[in-house]
């Protein structure tokens, strides 16, 4: 089977006063018809770069994509020109940001942001849109969608304008739903909406969902597969079990280790991870994150490991596999 | 930290509590011996809606903190949860007088604040002091460290110069930062060290108490349970209290003791912070509770979400009668006037018609 999306040796720099950023370094994953992927990782990992740049959202220069193929049904999104990577956006693979007060414009009502889309991309005329906005607004829960499309974003609450952008991104029957921390400006009870909107739409409309966020917890409940970042570069990959059950490279298990739980009491310390991610401008030669790990050897330094498969789907960038070594990790301080 | 306040079941007020009609004290989970540092008696801040650019009137108030009641004991850390705009920054700044209440009290070791004044003011603020969300905005971009830090220890007249330059080292220890970095600016740190920065400064002037208004939502989870981890050890060292405001309710269920709910200006429940977290009474906060995912997904498949309809009502026309009434799952039937406090034993109050 042909994946839907295929994302191949992605490789994404920034060129800036101070030297070249190394954004996202060779990422390769694959997305089928009607999967949930989730990217994880701290501020900076390149999470959201890696589906910008696929969508060829980043402004370039500075940005610049130096390697890879992005293949979604077949096709090369790298190698399409700007008309035909339009159509692509919106209608096809559809997306969402985390603030949705930057997103929408703030000059135009509700009603004609979404209707635009659906205008531009299915050739509807205006009154179509409309009515299909109508639907699309009552689909993701707006109450009185049809008296509200006059109102303009800030009349509407951040939950609401979360729900219209879901709905305008939906408004083409996208197959590839993708969402970059869509929630992480929204309360827990307004995101816990959200989450179950997306997850019921999914299931109504078969979308495959990529969804982008540092919140392991959200992930947990939303994925099937799971793919951690650090440093530009995917360091485990494997279904969400794997990597919240067994957890093989260093990185997914200090932070696994580091959450609290709002389901357990806790009495120790945090485990922490020392140090900070490192400078984009310069990597080591070695692992990215071998000077803030507790599982370090030698070969760690001097060389960075490439993705390799332990299990079936459960694939890590590690020197050292850390299953079965689940010693308590020790909470040091920088 | 977590385990020297034994829960005793106290149902007589603690201090000379006068309770205000419907509120009473609400004293949770303490040795009878236990010092109450912070009495918050039916606080009030409204914030003026004005109308008109010459002649200003007021057609309206916002309505962010509306009659809270509780204590903080020496040592503890309470909690103070609750979502964006449910008026827990605007209790926390009422406490330490950044703003000053609309009504209520404030007693801060046996003095009302809210009678204070000019000189009388600072000197109870140097027993209290504040750590920022924002670890970015709550530095002085052209100041060196050494000043940031050292500026409490000059406003409040504490030290000489040469005390200052000492004790900045020694508070540069405390927070885990290299003494080195003391001529550098805020640009040159990271958040986790600009935070690290923030609490020196706070505790600069040796507080009892510290308000933390949400110190860690700005930085990634790595560098999270490092500053959380650093506060909890400088609670043990230093004897500090802490009102921790946060609406991570995960990291609140780690650091503090007890746990306060609020909602749209009011506290729902309060209670010590395994029985709130374990048998949460009041609607509001089973929802709330629910809806903080878990990083587990064998868990996530069994969970049953409380999922709420709506949002928050505005804090400037409130409803009638109960705050959550427009959103409760089980509140249709509720009368139209304030539920009361009501104890569930084991210092859990709650105030909710149904609970």
């Amino acid at each position: 089977m042909i994946p839907l999306l295929q994302v191949q040796d992605l490789t994404v720099r920034f060129d800036v006063l101070d030297g070249l950023v190394h954004a996202v370094n060779g990422i390769s994953y694959t997305l089928n018809e009607g999967e949930t992927l989730g990217i994880v990782g701290e501020s900076g990992c390149g999470k959201s770069v890696s589906v910008l740049s696929m969508m060829r959202l980043i402004p370039q220069p500075p940005g610049k994509i130096v390697a890879g193929q992005v293949f979604y049904r077949g096709r090369d999104l790298l190698d399409l020109d700007d008309a035909e990577m339009q159509h692509v956006r919106g209608k096809e693979i559809a997306m969402v940001f985390q603030d949705p007060m930057t997103c929408l414009n703030p000059v135009l009502t509700i009603g004609r942001q979404i209707s635009e889309a659906i205008v531009v991309h299915t050739g509807a005329t205006w009154e179509q849109g409309r009515r299909q906005t109508v639907r699309l607004l009552e689909m993701v829960g707006i109450p009185q969608a049809a008296d509200r499309l006059g109102d303009y974003p800030h009349q509407f609450s951040g939950g609401m304008r979360q729900r219209a952008m879901i709905a305008m991104a939906l408004a083409c029957s996208p197959s590839i739903f993708i969402a970059d921390e869509p929630t992480t400006a929204l309360d827990v009870t307004i995101q816990a909406q959200v989450i179950e909107l997306v997850k019921s739409l999914r299931d109504r409309l078969g979308m495959a969902v990529i969804w982008i966020t540092h919140d392991l917890g959200v992930i947990a409940g939303l994925a099937e597969k799971v793919i951690v970042m650090y440093a530009g570069f995917i360091v485990e990959r494997g279904s969400v079990d794997d990597i919240y059950g067994d957890p093989r490279h260093p990185y997914t298990l200090a932070l696994l280790k580091s959450l609290p739980r709002v389901d357990r009491s806790s009495h120790e310390p945090l485990a922490t991870i020392g140090g900070m991610p490192p400078d984009l401008l310069g990597l080591p030669a070695g692992c990215p994150f071998a000077v803030r790990c507790d599982y370090r050897v030698e070969q760690c330094l001097q060389e960075n490991p490439r993705l390799r498969p332990i299990l079936a789907s459960h694939e890590i960038a590690c020197w050292v596999d850390v299953a079965g070594r689940h010693g308590p990790v020790t909470g040091r301080a920088i | 930290m977590n385990d020297n306040h034994v829960p005793v079941d106290t149902d007589i007020p603690v201090g000379n509590h006068v309770p205000v009609d419907n509120h009473v004290s609400v004293d949770t989970h303490v040795p009878e011996d236990n010092h109450i540092l912070v009495q918050v008696e039916d606080l009030k801040k409204h914030f003026p809606i004005t109308r008109g650019i010459i002649v200003q009137r007021q057609i309206g108030a916002v309505k962010a903190v509306d009659g809270v009641t509780f204590d903080i004991y020496q040592g503890e850390t309470l909690g103070l949860v609750g979502e964006s705009g449910c008026g827990k920054t605007t209790t926390g700044r009422t406490i330490i007088q950044l703003y000053r209440p609309t009504s209520g009290r404030v007693v801060f070791d046996g003095v009302d604040l809210t009678t204070l004044a000019g000189e009388g003011l600072r000197h109870m603020r140097r027993r209290m002091q504040m750590i920022f969300q924002d670890p970015f905005a709550s530095l002085n971009p052209r100041m060196t460290i050494n000043r940031i830090i050292s500026e409490p220890l000059r406003a409040h007249k504490l030290a000489s110069p040469q005390e200052q330059i000492e004790r900045v080292q020694e508070l540069l220890h405390l927070v885990q930062l290299n003494p080195r970095f003391v001529n550098r600016y805020p640009h040159e740190f990271s958040g986790g060290q600009r935070q690290r920065i923030g609490i020196a400064r706070a505790l600069a002037s040796n507080p009892q108490l510290v308000i933390c208004d949400e110190p860690i939502a700005a930085l990634d989870v790595s560098i999270q349970a490092q500053v959380v981890n650093l506060l909890d050890e400088l609670q043990d060292r230093l004897g500090l209290t802490y009102l921790f405001i946060a609406h991570d309710l995960s990291m609140v269920r780690h650091l503090c003791d007890r746990v306060a709910v609020m909602y749209l200006g009011k506290i729902v429940e309060l209670a010590h912070k395994d029985e709130l977290y374990d048998h949460p009474a009041h609607p509001y906060t089973q929802a709330l509770l629910s809806a903080v995912p878990v990083p587990d997904p064998t868990v996530e498949r069994r969970r049953r979400r409380i999922i709420l309809e709506g949002d928050v009502p505005s804090p400037v026309n409130p409803p009638a009668g109960c705050r959550f009434r427009t959103r409760c799952p089980i509140g249709a039937s509720c009368p139209d006037k304030d539920p009361h406090w009501r104890d569930l034993g084991g210092g859990h109050w709650v105030i909710c018609h149904q609970a």
